[in-house]
C-alpha cells in the first residue's frame, strides 16, 4: 500500500507550524516528541504505521478553528482523528501531517427527550451518548462493534453502522445536524433539532465523506425510548445455502427483527474454542433478535419459528431468561476475539443483496481454497453486511500480501453480484484502490469535484478514499 | 420552445444535455409544480419509465426515473409489500394532474406522516443515476442496504430538485405492508397539549408511526391522530398502553377500521385541508416544542404532521410568513404560491452565507451550464 511523498516543505517547516498551533492552543494541546507522535502512527488497522508530523488536540470549537485555519495558511495536511478505532485505515497519518484529535472534545452539550435529540461534542464515545440518556429510557440506537471505544466524530466521518441497523438505520438516518468546521477554519451549522435540514442535503453528504470535507465538533443525533424488552433465538442449519433462505423468508414475512446475525462453520467452530458458549457444531448459525412487550416478543418468535421449521432447522434454541439470552450472544460478540486468539485476521467490510447470500458464501470458500488462507464469516446477514475474516500469519513472509489479494478478490465479487466494497467500515486506505472497480471514471470524478468544493486544497485527509493517480494532479496543485 | 423534450433512454438524455445551451426545466410530469414558475425548455423524465428489478426477499426495487409512483405501489401490492416512507401526493394540494413519477418524489424527497418512524425519502434510497450538467451519466450507491463507499451523493441527489443532475434510474428499500393498523384519536386538544401529547407518544417504547393534529377536523373541533401498525395483536396492545399513557391528556377513542384509518391519514399527508382553498400554503420544518408558538405567529390555518415537527399554514396570497416568525431552529418553504409570489418571497428559505456558498459551489460544478432549473434554489 502506497502513500504519497511526504511534503519535504512542510517538514522543513515543523518548529515554525508546531509554535504556530501551540501559541493558539492550551497547554499541553500540541504533541511534536518523535517518541509521544507515535502513539497516533495508525488506528485499527495495524498493519500500516506511520508517525505524524505533530497531533492537536483542542478542546473547542474555536480552537479546531484556529489548527484548520494554521494548517490551511501554511498549506499543511490534516487527518482529523476521532478514537482511531478505523478498521480501514481512516485516521492513518502521512509523515507531513497534523493530526487533529478531538478527543478532548466529549461533553453533552444538551438532552431534550420531548423532542428526542442529544447535542454532544463529538469526541464523546458512541456507548457514552446512550449511557447519557439511559436513566431516562432512551438511547442512540446506532452501535458499531467498538461502540465503547469510537467517538461520534468517527461514526459520522464513516457513517457507522451496527448490528441493530437492520430495524433503527446507520449514522446518516439518526443524525439530525452537525457543527462543522472547514478546512478555511470557518464554523458552520448544517440541520439542527428539526428533522429535515434546509436546501441541499449537505448534512448527508458530510456523513460518511471520511473527514475529509471538514471536521464535525459537535452532533445533534435522534435518541429513542428503549423497546420494552428484546430477546433473541439460535438457529443452526446444516448448509449456508438453507440459512440465507430463512433470513429471506422471516424479512419478507413483515417481521423486523432488531439483528439477524450470520455465523459460518469456521466461525462457529473458533468461537466455541474460544467463548464456550454452547453453540451447536453446524454449517451455519443464526442469531434473530425482536424487541417488544412479552406477548409481542412471543408472537414475533412464534412467526420466526414456523418460517425456520419450514427449512429443518439442526437446531432452534429460544432464550427464556436473560442470562439464556447473553449465551447466545456471548459467541457472536467474542468472534473477532476469538479470531484473534487463533491468528492475524484481516476484517472485510463488503455489502451485497441478501438473495446473493448462498452465491457468495460459495465462492469465498472456493477462493479461500485457491489461496490456502481459511476464512471464517460473521456477518449482518439482514441487510447483506458481510465480515469475512480472512485468518494469515503476519510474521510468515509474504502471507499478509496474499491475504490482501484474497480481501481484494472477495469485495471485487461482491461488486460484481451487485454489492459494494464497504458497508460500514469506510474505504479510508484499506479500499481506497479498488474504488475503480465499482465506480467509473466520471463516477468519481463527480465525487472529486465535492471536495473541491469543500477543500478547494486538498488539504483534508487527502490520501484517502480514492486511488493516488486518482487524486494526483489536485493533490500536487 | 414549447414542445417537451421527452428523452427515451439515459444515453438520449445525457445528449441533449450536452448539447443544450439554454436553461432546462427539469420535471418528471409536473404534479408538485416545483418548477411551473421557472424560464426554460420543459425536459421531462417520463419517457425513461419502467421498473428494471424488483427483489422482494431483498427488499429492493430497482426503477428508472419517469415510473410512475402508482406503476410501483401496484407492484409492491402484489407481494404485499409498500414504499415506508409514504410519499405525499401533491395533485390535490397544488391542482395538477398526472401520474407523479419516482424520479419527481426523490428529487424533491418527498416523504409522509411516517417520516417520524422510518425516515424521510432519502433514508430509503439506495442508489442513484443521473446525468450531470456536463452530460455525463453519474452512479453513486447501489442496491444494498448498506453502503458507504466513497461519498454519498445519493443524499445530495434526493431532495436537490433537479439542480444538479437530471435522476434516470433509482433504487430504493421496500418494506413489508403491515398487517393491521390503529389509530389513536384524541378530540379538544390545543396545540400545546395536542405537541405534548404526540410527544409523550413519540417518546414511549410503542412504535407510533404518526404524530397529526389539526386545530380544525372535519367536524370544525381540533383532533389529535397517533396511528400504530404492524401485527394485529401487537397493535392492539400498543393502542391501549398509549391510551393509559395519554389518559391525564384526554379521552381517547380508537379506531382501527382499515378503509377509514387509511383515509385519515392520507387526508394528512395530501394535507387535504386546505385542497381547493385559495391562498398560499407553506412547509415549516421546526422542533416539535416550537410549533404552538410558530402556528400562533403565523397566524392563519395550520396543521401538524410529524409530531409538530412539520407544520403546513395556509396564509393570504402573498404574506411572507418568514418575516412573521421570530426566531427558530428550521425553515420555511412556499409549497402552493402564484408565480409572482414565488419570485417576490423565494420558495426556499435563504440560507446563511458559508452554506450558500457551499451549495452554490457545488451547482457550479455539476450544472456549470447552470441551465437546471436555474434560479430555484439560488
Amino acid at each position: 500500500m502506497q502513500m504519497p511523498q511526504p511534503n519535504q516543505d512542510v517538514l522543513g517547516r515543523k518548529s515554525r507550524i508546531v509554535a504556530l498551533l501551540a501559541e493558539a492552543l492550551p497547554e499541553g494541546a500540541v504533541i511534536h516528541d518523535e517518541n509521544e507522535t507515535r502513539a497516533y502512527e495508525c488506528d485499527a488497522l495495524t498493519a500500516y504505521k506511520c508517525p505524524p508530523m505533530c497531533v492537536a488536540l483542542p478542546t473547542c470549537t474555536e480552537e479546531v478553528a484556529a489548527v484548520l485555519r494554521i494548517c490551511s495558511e501554511n498549506n499543511v495536511p490534516v487527518v482529523p482523528r476521532g478514537a482511531g478505532t478505523s478498521l480501514a485505515g481512516g485516521a492513518l497519518p502521512t509523515a507531513d501531517c497534523v493530526i487533529l484529535g478531538v478527543a478532548r472534545m466529549n461533553e453533552v452539550l444538551e438532552t431534550d427527550y420531548d423532542n428526542r435529540f442529544i447535542r454532544v461534542q463529538t469526541g464523546r464515545t458512541n456507548l457514552s451518548v446512550s449511557g447519557a440518556v439511559e436513566e431516562n429510557g432512551f438511547f442512540y440506537a446506532p452501535d458499531p462493534s467498538s461502540q465503547l471505544a469510537c467517538a461520534i466524530a468517527g461514526n459520522i466521518a464513516m457513517n457507522s453502522g451496527g448490528a441493530h441497523c437492520l430495524k433503527y438505520g446507520v449514522t446518516t438516518n439518526n443524525l439530525l445536524g452537525v457543527k462543522l468546521v472547514t478546512m478555511e477554519g470557518e464554523i458552520v451549522e448544517i440541520g439542527g433539532a428539526h428533522m429535515d435540514a434546509a436546501g441541499l442535503d449537505l448534512l448527508g453528504l458530510i456523513c460518511g465523506s471520511e473527514g475529509q470535507l471538514g471536521v464535525v465538533t459537535e452532533a445533534t443525533l435522534r435518541i429513542l425510548h428503549k423497546p420494552e424488552g428484546a430477546r433473541p433465538v439460535l438457529i443452526g442449519f446444516d448448509s449456508n445455502e438453507v440459512a440465507g433462505a430463512c433470513v429471506s423468508d422471516i424479512i419478507q414475512a413483515g417481521i423486523l427483527p432488531v439483528a439477524i446475525e450470520f455465523m459460518d462453520r469456521p466461525c462457529i467452530r473458533a468461537v466455541e474454542k474460544f467463548a464456550k458458549a454452547g453453540y451447536p457444531d453446524c454449517e451455519a448459525l443464526l442469531i434473530v433478535e425482536v424487541e417488544g412487550s412479552d406477548a409481542e416478543i412471543d408472537h414475533q418468535l412464534g412467526l420466526i419459528k414456523d418460517i425456520a421449521s419450514a427449512h429443518n432447522p439442526v437446531e432452534f434454541r429460544e432464550s427464556g431468561s436473560a442470562e439464556e439470552s447473553a449465551a447466545i450472544w456471548l459467541g457472536r460478540k467474542s468472534a473477532f476475539g476469538a479470531m484473534g486468539q487463533i491468528n492475524d485476521y484481516m476484517c472485510l467490510d463488503g455489502t451485497i443483496p441478501v438473495s446473493e447470500l448462498p452465491l457468495v458464501l460459495g465462492r469465498i470458500r472456493e477462493l479461500s481454497q485457491g489461496y490456502g488462507l481459511e476464512v471464517a464469516n460473521v456477518f449482518h446477514a439482514g441487510d447483506g453486511n458481510m465480515h469475512p475474516l480472512i485468518l494469515f500469519n503476519a510474521n510468515k513472509d509474504g502471507d499478509l500480501e496474499k491475504c490482501e489479494a484474497l480481501g481484494a478478490d472477495i469485495l471485487r465479487l461482491c461488486v460484481e453480484v451487485g454489492g459494494c466494497l464497504t458497508g460500514e467500515h469506510g474505504v479510508g486506505v484499506e479500499k481506497r484502490d479498488l474504488m475503480t472497480s465499482q465506480y467509473t471514471a466520471d463516477d468519481l470524478e463527480a465525487q472529486l469535484l465535492v471536495k473541491d468544493v469543500f477543500d478547494p486544497k486538498w488539504l483534508l485527509n487527502a490520501a484517502k478514499v480514492f486511488p493516488l493517480e486518482v487524486t494526483q494532479s489536485r493533490r500536487s496543485a | 420552445m414549447t414542445d417537451i423534450l421527452k428523452p427515451e433512454s439515459e444515453a438520449a438524455l445525457a445528449e441533449v444535455i450536452a448539447t443544450a445551451e439554454t436553461p432546462l426545466r427539469i420535471t418528471g410530469v409536473g404534479t408538485r409544480g416545483t418548477t411551473s414558475g421557472l424560464t426554460g425548455q420543459q425536459l421531462s423524465t417520463s419517457g425513461m419509465s419502467g421498473v428494471t428489478l424488483y427483489e422482494p426477499g431483498a427488499l429492493t426495487l430497482v426503477a428508472r426515473a419517469g415510473t410512475s409512483v402508482a406503476e410501483i405501489e401496484a407492484l409492491l401490492a402484489e407481494k404485499k409489500q409498500r414504499l415506508a416512507f409514504e410519499p405525499m401526493d401533491h395533485r390535490g394540494l397544488m391542482g395538477t394532474t398526472g401520474e407523479p413519477t419516482i424520479g419527481g418524489i426523490v428529487a424533491a424527497n418527498v416523504s409522509g406522516p411516517r417520516r417520524v418512524a422510518v425516515g424521510a425519502c432519502r433514508d430509503h434510497l439506495l442508489g442513484v443515476r443521473f446525468v450531470d450538467g456536463r452530460g455525463k451519466v453519474i452512479k453513486n450507491g447501489g442496491r444494498v442496504m448498506k453502503n458507504v463507499t466513497g461519498y454519498d451523493l445519493v443524499k445530495l441527489m434526493a431532495g436537490s430538485f433537479g439542480t444538479l443532475g437530471v435522476l434516470t434510474e433509482v433504487s430504493l428499500k421496500v418494506l413489508p405492508e403491515v398487517e393491521a393498523r390503529a389509530v389513536l384519536l384524541i378530540n379538544g386538544l390545543s396545540v400545546a397539549d395536542a405537541v405534548a401529547a404526540m410527544s409523550r407518544a413519540l417518546g414511549s417504547p410503542y412504535e407510533v408511526s404518526g404524530a397529526a393534529h389539526t386545530p380544525s377536523g372535519l367536524d370544525g373541533h381540533p383532533v389529535t391522530m397517533l396511528r400504530v401498525e404492524g401485527f394485529a395483536e401487537s397493535v392492539a396492545y400498543r393502542a391501549k398502553a398509549l391510551q393509559k399513557l395519554l389518559a391525564e391528556l384526554g379521552e381517547s377513542q380508537i379506531e382501527d377500521d382499515p378503509a377509514r384509518t387509511k383515509a385519515g391519514w392520507n387526508w394528512v399527508r395530501n394535507v387535504e385541508a386546505f385542497h381547493g382553498s385559495q391562498g398560499d400554503v407553506w412547509r415549516v420544518s421546526c422542533k416539535p416544542s416550537d410549533a404552538p408558538r410558530l402556528a400562533e405567529e403565523a397566524g392563519g390555518e395550520a396543521l401538524l404532521d410529524w409530531g409538530g415537527g412539520l407544520l403546513w399554514v395556509q396564509l393570504p396570497e402573498g404574506t411572507d410568513l418568514r418575516a412573521r416568525l421570530s426566531s427558530y431552529d428550521g425553515h420555511a418553504t412556499l409549497v402552493r404560491a402564484s408565480a409572482k409570489t414565488r419570485d417576490a418571497l423565494s420558495v426556499f428559505e435563504p440560507q446563511n452565507e458559508i452554506l450558500t456558498r457551499m451549495a452554490q459551489g457545488l451547482r457550479d460544478r455539476f450544472d456549470p451550464k447552470q441551465i437546471f432549473n436555474t434560479g430555484l434554489m439560488g
